[in-house]
Order: structure tokens, then C-alpha cells, then sequence
């Protein structure tokens, strides 16, 4: 059933009430993945690879074995030797093999903080000092950074079985180019001869870690009678299972994953890295394993996203109708194949009515750490090339960009540029509001001296998710209600999941508790990613609670001996459906949960669906950017995220997403990137030189909320989380070409850059 | 009949040059079992690596989405997310 | 190498730990004290997650060591909340949803603390800047400076 007419009364749905697990996250008592012991628990380090690119040609762990307080030392003779098996996993299809290969080097080394052996002792820092002691041999090998290096002839390979895919013919050498993607509609090559204005340009993207503040931590305990248990803050409690499960070689029931607090994930928590490692270590030492990573291990060893070159050419009539638009992108996948470089070229010009159109890209390795995903995974990367392209062409034809954009905006029925036919999307409506926005109309002000301004806009897209997904609603015997949602919790999708049950019930969202389950307590869930909890979990957490408010009815009925259909739910009471029906006062839900042993037990309801249909998100930012002509600085002055968000169920938490992926955007356009040295060491694996945005970085981030709703979902909810982080890097380039007149193709426009870009342009 | 566009890539090593096929078929089951038919190895593709989008909405892998006689399905690699 | 023996005051009670020379306050609190709320996010003075308040200064306890906690007053993100009674700062961030992952909230809360205890009437631009050693990835912080503010004038009594 839906909550979606006009005449449908919410009364909890778009309502702001406090989170259930607010309070033990404003005093300090939530538990996440380092805060938790367990009785006799030992403490892990991992042993990383100082080189880029090396041959292992020993490991001697005797000394690190002799150092007292040593109970475990394993390296990658310890996992089992698995199969090539590709699966769809975070952010596309994985192998396992590669997956154990990246959790623990076998043979060769690949990066810079490649896990090669760990080591578990009775404190960390004896743990730390055994690590030093952990003696490898390397045959240091010859390294490749950027693309362009992998991918030159005679490039040193990564991979000697790996053969590019999706070329033809199939290629008979081995080279680091993993896969070659392709999207077409039309013939864009023949439709640039329509064109009256064609733009082209190469642009640059550095890659960028999701860094959350909380590093990666877990607990572990194998017992002897081959059961495990683990602790840890991921996104998924049944992706930690599965995966151990493989790279371990156990049975999935013989793992029990107990999700904890998870300090930010951004899609780099949807992945393994230590629990296979905690594991091994618990399984030959007899102790439960605690394992956390320092910062520095999370820059060096855990996935950052591609960074990538994007060709793009656009082609224009003078009235400004787009008819032909191409766009190559190359995305660094680290050190294992799985770029985003798919979701990158069928994002590209999604936002778009074209009829003639290609977007390819290849899926590059080389010695980084193997990309995770982040946020709309790859959408980011090619937007920021296209939607900076969109806005040159604007500046050539003399017309305003939110205008341009109109004209060719992607509207119901457009035929995708990745090939289906779009319905129910609000991409005009976010423009519109955009364009019309007092923000868009406001003048920019007098920049003071040695400074300018300029406003920029670009838009994004990204598909969202639905997927398998498990949620229970139990009426407890006072009448309040527990929910079980089968995700972790990010952003605060327990109050989501709550206020979709209340509203169901009718009753106040305070007497409903969400709690998140074990993997042995709740259904599976796919993992908390693609923008799906509030959609398809949502769903589940739905139909359990209309199952269980359809049990109450028929409890009533059977208090009152009457038929169950002349039982109707209102206000958080069953009343009689009309005049027949007969004459009862209401029973409440606590009522009949009192009556509930009398009238057939324990009213409670899960359900467990595959959730289909997620409505793609659009947004439109607009950005205002102050120049320093001398350093080269760029302050951000005013920011607005305008994004149709289906239907907000909690408003404060879709604008928090928001303003977060806008903030991580800006990140991404200004300041961040990895820095390696000639030797193939990361520079920068610290908070202090790899720079996030702080607060006085910033002013406010306004949000404009556009309520298009998804018919897929009970209350029109669409995915929120991932489209913020898709338009920022182009408004943030379009208002300093706007300020300056520049247009920066490289990431990040950070001061020395917008310094010599400034210096070019004056010489 | 659904028209189905199985011009990916990925359906390629498969189809050839094939663009555009229709296909009486009702539900995502019964397209994954004539796709296997007329293209052996394409049904396990379909069903291991691809979504179906019909008439724009996307399904990832549900063998009992109905496909209506007049529906547009078209076969696109699977989607994740962050 | 022989233990400290550390006499302080944490969060308005007497409090001894024995320590090692190099352990950091953070581990003490973490480790030692079982004060879990003070968060390691790099373990470098870069983030704020661990922050603590001792003698009244706002302090990382990621760069201070255990040992001079000796003879210190110090108030962690355990001691912010008056008994059963959260402190304005913990109820606007509630109410204006400041926190998403909540793992920045508790050294966000106790700098918040150490400013307004500092200067009840901040500036956004204060405010801003001086909560720029506290990283937050998720909100933007947007949410976390109008909860600031909001608490500063609920306290001054507007
Ligand atoms: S952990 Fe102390 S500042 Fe980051
Ligand atoms: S709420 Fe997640 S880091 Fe601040």
C-alpha cells in the first residue's frame, strides 16, 4: 500500500523528532568499532609494504614470534588459496580472489601499505614493536603511479594474467588496462556536423579518500568448535560474513556478525580489510583478536576512489540545443580491477536529452591502494569534466548556464543516454527552483581588492539503489514497538525507520525503538550503500509494520467477536469500520498488546524483500567563490544544494546528507588529493596534509528540498545520499572561471594551482 | 511483445550486432530463459551481471517482475553505490 | 620500564591509574579508565576526536601524555551532562540533527564546551573557527554551528 495522495495525512513522515540513538551518541556511550573488549582479548598490527611494487621473495617471522607477549604471527601462507570468483559487491563486480589478494600480499607486493603479515600480542604496542621485527626480502620491481605511466607501452605489469576486456580482438598480451566500457545512442560522430559551437577538453581528477574520522577497527573470536564471532563498524554486518566467510573457507552460519557504531563509511566501509586478518589471527592463537588501524594505515592501505582523465567534446546549435556529446574516461582502479568506470560513463551525461551520444572509458591498475567506493562511485569524476564542458559551452553561446541546462535538461520519457527511458525524475524541477532560487538571483557583491568573484552552477545524477533487504516490527507487551532494520546506520536511518513504523501504527515516534540486528537476529540485508536504506529497507520495515497493524485488527475483532474486516486501524486504535459493525469503544495498541497471550501470542511481523525500482536522485548546486588573485586561495561564500529528494522522512537528516556530500564535494574541488613521491610512496597519509574541509572553511550550506515523489516506495522516498557529491566539483570550477575568466580542468583547484593559473593567463 | 534492447557491451559476445529483438515474455524469469534460448550464455550474463530496466524502472535481479506486452526493457550492467 | 602512578580529577571525581610513560591521556581514558567517548581519529592532534578540557584548556588528549594528568581537573564528553540532565549543547545537537555517524560529536561537544565556556556570545565566524580543529566528514557542519549557537543563546537565556 502507498501514503502518497494529496489527502493523505502524514503525521510522523516529514517530521523532525530526535533520533532513537541520539543520546548515547551526545554523551560518549555508543560503541563503535575500537570501543569494544571481550574477555581474554588480544590486540593486532598489520605488517605494511614500504615499496610500490616489489617481489616477496621471503618472510622470517621467527623474531617477531620470540618477542614475549607474541601469541600469533601470520602472513599470507595463512589464508586459504581461493578460486577466481567474481561477485557484485560494493560498488560493482569483485573477485575474491583479488579481495584476499588486497587483504594479505601472496607473491608480490602492489602498494604502498599492502598488508603482507600481521602480528597479535597481549598489548598493541608489543604487537607494533613485533611488526618491526617481521623480516621480508623484497625484489623492489619497477612502478607505475598514473594512467598514463600504466597504460604507456612497455609499462611494468601488474598483473601478468590480466587481458583487457571488452576489446576486440581479445588482446594476446597482458597489460594493466583490466576492461574497456562503452555506452552509445545514436551516432555522435555524424551529429557534431549539426553543431554550430563544439567545446572539447581534457580534464584531471586526483583520487580522494572517503575519510571518515572513525578508522577501521574490529574485534574477532574464533572459538574451537569453529564459530565465529566478530565486532565491527562496517556497512553491511552481512558483507563482513559473507566476505570472511569466502576468505576464510568457513561456513556463513558458523559467522555471527555483530554490527557496532560506524563512524562514517562514504562506501569505504563496504569492503574487508582486517576481519579476515582478526580471523586467522583468533584462529591460531585462541584469543579474541582486536584490530584497529592508525590513520595513517586507513590513507595508505584502505580504498581511496579513481582518480581519472576525461576527455569530453560537446557540440551545440546556436540556440543552445546540445545534438552531440562524447566523453572518454580512464579511472585508476589501484592496485585490483574495479574502477567506477562504468557508473562514471553512464552518469556522464545523464542529465541530458540526447540523441546522439558515447561515453567509454577504460578500468586502469597501478600501484595505489585498490579504489573503494565513495558516494556515487565514478558520477563525481566524469560530471565534473561534463558539467564544466556544459558551462564553457554556455559561456561560448553568451547564455546562462541554468538556461542552457533547461533547454537540454532530461525530463520523463527522455530516453537515458545509458539507454533506458527515464519516469518519475524531478531534474527540470531542481533547475527551475535553481534558476529561480534567491540565491541564483542575488548579485555577488563587491569583491574587495586583489580578489574576485564568481558564481558557478552544475547539476549530477546518480541511479540509486534498491536490493534484498530485511526489517521486523515487534509489539512489545506495554504497546511500545521495537523495529529491526537490517543496515547499519550511517545518518541516522533508525529514525527513518521508526517514523515509517509509527506512521503505519499511527502511534508517536517515541514509543517506537529501532535498533539495528545481528546477522543472526534479522534477515539479510544487501549492504548500507547505493542510497537503498531508507528506500528498499524502508520498504521492509513498512510491510512488517503493516502486517503487524493488520494482526492488531483481527486481535480486536476477536476481542470484540466480530469479523476481522469490520476492524479498521485509525489514530493508533482499532475502531469498528462503521455503523454494522457494531458499537465498541477503541482499543488502543497497548490495549490489545496487553491481550495479546489471550488472543494468540506475541504480535510481531518480519519481512524480507528485494526491493526494486529506486528513483534516480538529481541535484543542481550553485556556488560562490572569492578568488585571492595572490595566493590563489578560493573561499566558498555561499553554497545552495537543491536536490529532489522523492520524499523527505526526515528532513534534518536528508539536508545533513546534503550538506555533507556538498562539503565532501568541495573537499574534492579544493584541497584534496594524493600526493605520491618519485618512489612510490604515498606523501600525505595524515589529516594534517591530506586536507579535509573544516568548519571555518565554509559558510552554510542552504538546502532546497524538491519533492518528486518514487511510486516504487510506500511514502515517494527516493535515495538521498549519494547525488550531493555529484555536482560540486563543477560549480566549485564554473565560479572561479566565472571569477577569473580560467577555466581549471585539473583537480584540485587548490592555491598553487589557481596561483599558476592565474600566472599563466597574465604572462 | 517487449522490445528489448540488448545493445550493451555486455550483451555483445553474445548477441553480435544484434540492437533490438521482441520478445513475448512477461516476467524477468521468462526474459532471462528466451534470451538463454536464442543466445546460449546470455541468460546466466543477464541474470549474474545485468539489470533490466522496463519502461525505465530499473530491476536488478527479481525473477518475478512483470513485463507488460508494450514495455521497453533494456539490459544495463548492474549498479552499486557508495 | 616501571608504571606511573597518576592522581587526578576526571570529570568531578577522584581518579588514580597507573600509566606508562608514553601512553597518551587518550589510551589512559580509553584503556585504562574505560572512557570510551573521547574517540581516536588519527592519533596525531588532527581531528579533535579525543578533545578534553583539563585546568579549563581545550586540549587533544592524542598529544598529551597520561602522566600529566597528574594533579589536573579534567572533564571528558562522560562528564558534560549534569547527572540525568544533558547539557544544552547535547540537547540542540539532538534537536537540530548535528551529528550523523556521531563519532566527531563528542570532541565536537567538548570544544563547543571549551568555547562557550570561554565566550558565551561567539560569532558564526568564532565559532567556525574555532571548532576548525575538529574534522566532521559527514554533516558539512553546518548543523553542528546553528546547534552551537542555538545552545550559546539558550544559555545566555535569549
Ligand atoms: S585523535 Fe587526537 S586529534 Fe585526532
Ligand atoms: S557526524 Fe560523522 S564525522 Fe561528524
Amino acid at each position: 500500500m502507498n501514503y502518497l495522495g494529496k489527502d493523505v495525512q502524514l503525521k510522523v513522515v516529514g517530521t523532525r523528532p530526535i533520533r532513537p540513538d541520539g543520546v548515547e551518541k551526545v554523551n560518549g556511550r555508543a560503541a563503535f568499532g575500537a570501543d569494544v573488549a571481550v574477555s581474554g582479548m588480544i590486540h593486532a598490527k598489520v605488517v605494511r609494504s614500504p615499496h610500490a611494487h616489489a617481489r616477496i621473495k621471503s618472510i622470517d617471522t621467527s623474531k617477531a614470534e620470540a618477542v614475549k607477549g607474541v601469541s600469533a604471527v601470520i602472513t599470507g601462507a595463512d589464508l586459504p588459496d581461493i578460486p577466481s570468483e567474481e561477485a557484485f559487491v560494493g560498488e560493482g563486480p569483485a573477485n575474491f580472489r583479488e579481495m584476499s589478494h588486497n587483504v594479505i600480499a601472496r607473491g608480490k607486493v602492489l602498494y604502498d601499505g599492502h598488508a603482507v603479515a600481521a602480528v597479535a600480542a597481549t598489548s598493541a604496542a608489543i604487537a607494533e614493536e613485533a611488526a618491526r621485527l617481521v623480516e621480508v626480502e623484497y625484489e623492489v620491481l619497477p612502478h607505475v603511479i598514473s594512467v598514463e605511466e600504466a597504460m604507456a607501452d612497455g609499462a611494468p605489469v601488474l598483473h601478468d594474467d590480466m587481458f583487457t576486456q571488452g576489446v576486440d580482438p581479445k588482446p594476446t598480451k597482458a597489460s594493466n588496462v583490466a576492461k574497456r566500457v562503452e555506452f552509445k545512442l545514436g551516432d555522435s560522430n555524424a551529429a557534431f556536423s549539426k553543431a554550430d559551437v563544439i567545446v572539447e577538453r581534457q580534464y584531471k581528477t586526483q583520487p580522494v579518500h572517503q575519510a571518515y574520522i572513525e578508522p577501521h577497527a574490529c574485534v574477532v573470536s574464533y572459538n574451537p568448535d569453529g564459530q565465529a564471532q566478530i565486532w565491527c563498524s562496517s556497512q553491511g554486518q552481512f558483507m563482513v560474513r559473507a566476505f570472511c566467510a569466502k576468505l576464510l573457507g568457513m561456513d556463513i552460519a558458523s559467522i555471527r556478525v555483530m554490527p557496532l557504531e560506524i563512524g562514517g563509511g562514504f562506501g569505504g566501509k563496504t569492503l574487508v580489510y582486517l576481519e579476515p586478518l582478526a580471523l586467522a589471527l583468533s584462529k591460531k592463537s585462541g584469543r579474541p583478536v582486536k584490530m584497529v588501524m592508525s590513520r595513517e594505515e586507513v590513507f595508505r592501505g584502505s580504498g581511496p576512489t579513481s582518480g581519472g582523465t576525461i576527455n569530453v567534446k560537446i557540440g551545440a546549435t546556436k540556440n543552445g540545443r546540445i545534438v552531440a556529446a562524447e566523453c572518454e574516461t580512464i579511472l585508476q582502479a589501484g592496485a585490483f580491477p574495479g574502477s567506477p568506470v562504468g557508473p562514471a560513463c553512464m552518469t556522464a551525461f545523464a542529465c541530458y536529452d540526447l540523441t546522439d551520444v558515447t561515453a567509454f572509458g577504460y578500468d586502469v591498475v597501478s600501484n595505489r591502494p585498490k579504489v573503494a567506493a565513495y558516494r556515487a562511485p565514478g558520477a563525481p569524476i566524469s560530471t565534473f569534466a561534463v558539467e564544466s564542458a556544459v558551462d564553457e559551452l554556455a559561456q561560448n553561446l553568451g547564455m546562462d548556464p541554468g538556461e542552457l541546462r533547461l533547454i537540454n535538461a532530461a525530463k520523463d520519457e527522455t530516453k537515458a543516454a545509458y539507454g533506458p527511458t527515464l519516469k518519475n525524475i524531478g531534474f527540470v524541477e531542481t533547475l527551475e527552483a535553481a534558476v529561480a532560487s534567491q540565491h541564483y538571483t542575488s548579485d555577488l557583491g563587491e569583491a574587495p581588492k586583489g580578489k574576485r568573484r564568481g558564481r558557478g552552477i552544475a547539476s549530477g545524477f546518480w541511479f540509486n539503489i534498491g536490493g534484498e533487504s530485511s526489517g521486523a516490527t515487534y509489539v512489545n507487551e506495554d504497546g511500545t514497538v521495537t523495529v529491526v532494520s537490517g543496515n547499519p546506520d550511517i545518518g541516522g536511518s533508525r529514525a527513518s525507520m521508526g517514523m515509517m513504523a509509527a506512521e503505519v501504527l499511527g502511534i508517536e515516534v517515541e514509543r517506537v525503538r529501532t535498533i539495528v540486528g545481528d546477522t543472526a537476529s534479522v534477515g539479510y540485508s544487501f549492504l548500507t550503500g547505493g542510497s537503498r536504506v531508507t528506500f528498499a529497507t524502508g520498504m521492509a520495515v513498512t510491510q512488517s509494520a503493516e502486517e503487524v497493524r493488520d494482526d492488531l485488527c483481527r486481535r480486536a475483532a476477536l476481542i470484540w467477536e466480530i469479523d476481522a474486516d469490520a476492524v479498521e486501524w485509525r489514530d493508533g486504535h482499532a475502531h469498528p469500520a462503521g455503523e454494522n459493525a457494531g458499537k465498541f469503544d477503541p482499543l488502543s495498541l497497548s490495549d490489545i498488546a496487553a491481550k495479546s497471550g489471550r488472543t494468540g501470542g506475541p504480535i510481531a511481523a518480519k519481512s524480507s524483500i528485494n526491493a526494486q525500482g529506486a528513483g534516480p536522485g538529481y541535484a543542481t548546486h550553485i556556488c560562490d567563490v572569492e578568488v585571492d588573485e595572490e595566493t590563489g586561495h578560493v573561499a566558498v561564500l555561499r553554497y545552495t544544494a537543491v536536490q529532489d529528494v522523492g520524499k523527505a522522512i526526515h528532513p534534518a537528516y536528508v539536508e545533513g546528507q546534503m550538506q555533507g556530500g556538498a562539503v565532501q564535494g568541495i573537499g574534492w574541488a579544493l584541497n584534496e588529493e594524493y600526493i605520491y613521491n618519485k618512489d612510490g610512496r604515498l606523501d600525505n597519509p595524515g589529516f594534517l596534509d591530506y586536507r579535509v574541509p573544516v568548519a571555518s572553511d565554509l559558510p552554510m550550506i542552504e538546502t532546497v528540498l524538491i519533492e518528486v515523489p518514487n511510486p516504487r516506495h510506500p511514502f515517494g522516498a527516493k535515495g538521498v545520499g549519494e547525488v550531493p557529491i555529484v555536482p560540486p566539483m563543477a560549480a566549485v570550477a564554473n565560479a572561479i572561471s566565472n571569477a577569473t575568466g580560467l577555466r581549471m580542468p585539473n583537480l584540485p583547484m587548490s592555491p598553487p594551482h589557481v596561483r599558476a593559473a592565474l600566472d599563466a593567463a597574465k604572462a | 511483445m517487449a522490445t528489448v534492447n540488448v545493445s550493451n557491451q555486455m550483451c555483445r559476445p553474445y548477441v553480435g550486432d544484434t540492437q533490438e529483438l521482441e520478445l513475448e515474455v512477461d516476467t524477468v524469469r521468462a526474459l532471462i530463459n528466451e534470451l538463454e534460448r536464442r543466445f546460449p550464455g546470455l541468460g546466466p550474463q543477464v541474470e549474474e551481471s545485468m539489470a533490466v530496466a522496463i519502461d525505465g524502472v530499473i530491476v536488478q535481479d527479481t525473477y518475478l517482475e512483470p513485463i507488460g506486452p508494450d514495455s521497453e526493457v533494456f539490459l544495463i550492467p548492474k549498479i552499486a553505490g557508495g | 620500564m616501571a608504571k606511573i602512578h597518576v592522581t587526578t580529577k576526571i570529570n568531578g571525581e577522584d581518579a588514580e591509574f597507573l600509566c606508562e610513560p608514553q601512553q597518551t591521556m587518550l589510551d589512559v581514558l580509553r584503556d585504562e579508565l574505560s572512557l570510551t567517548g573521547s574517540k581516536e581519529g588519527c592519533g596525531s592532534g588532527d581531528c579533535g576526536a579525543c578533545s578534553i578540557i583539563v585546568d579549563g584548556r581545550l586540549v587533544c588528549s592524542c598529544l598529551m601524555f597520561g602522566a600529566e594528568a597528574s594533579g589536573a581537573e579534567i572533564t571528558t564528553i562522560e562528564g558534560i551532562a549534569n547527572g540525568d540532565t544533558l547539557h544544552p549543547l547535547q540537547q540542540k545537537f539532538l534537536e537540530h540533527a548535528a551529528l550523523q555517524c556521531g563519532f566527531c560529536t563528542p570532541g565536537v561537544l567538548v570544544a563547543s564546551k571549551a568555547l562557550l565556556d570561554a565566550n558565551p556570545s561567539p560569532t558564526e565566524e568564532q565559532a567556525r573557527y574555532w571548532l576548525a580543529g575538529n574534522l566532521c566528514r559527514c554533516t558539512g557542519y553546518d548543523k553542528i554551528i546553528e546547534a552551537v549557537m542555538d545552545a550559546a543563546a539558550e544559555m545566555r537565556g535569549e
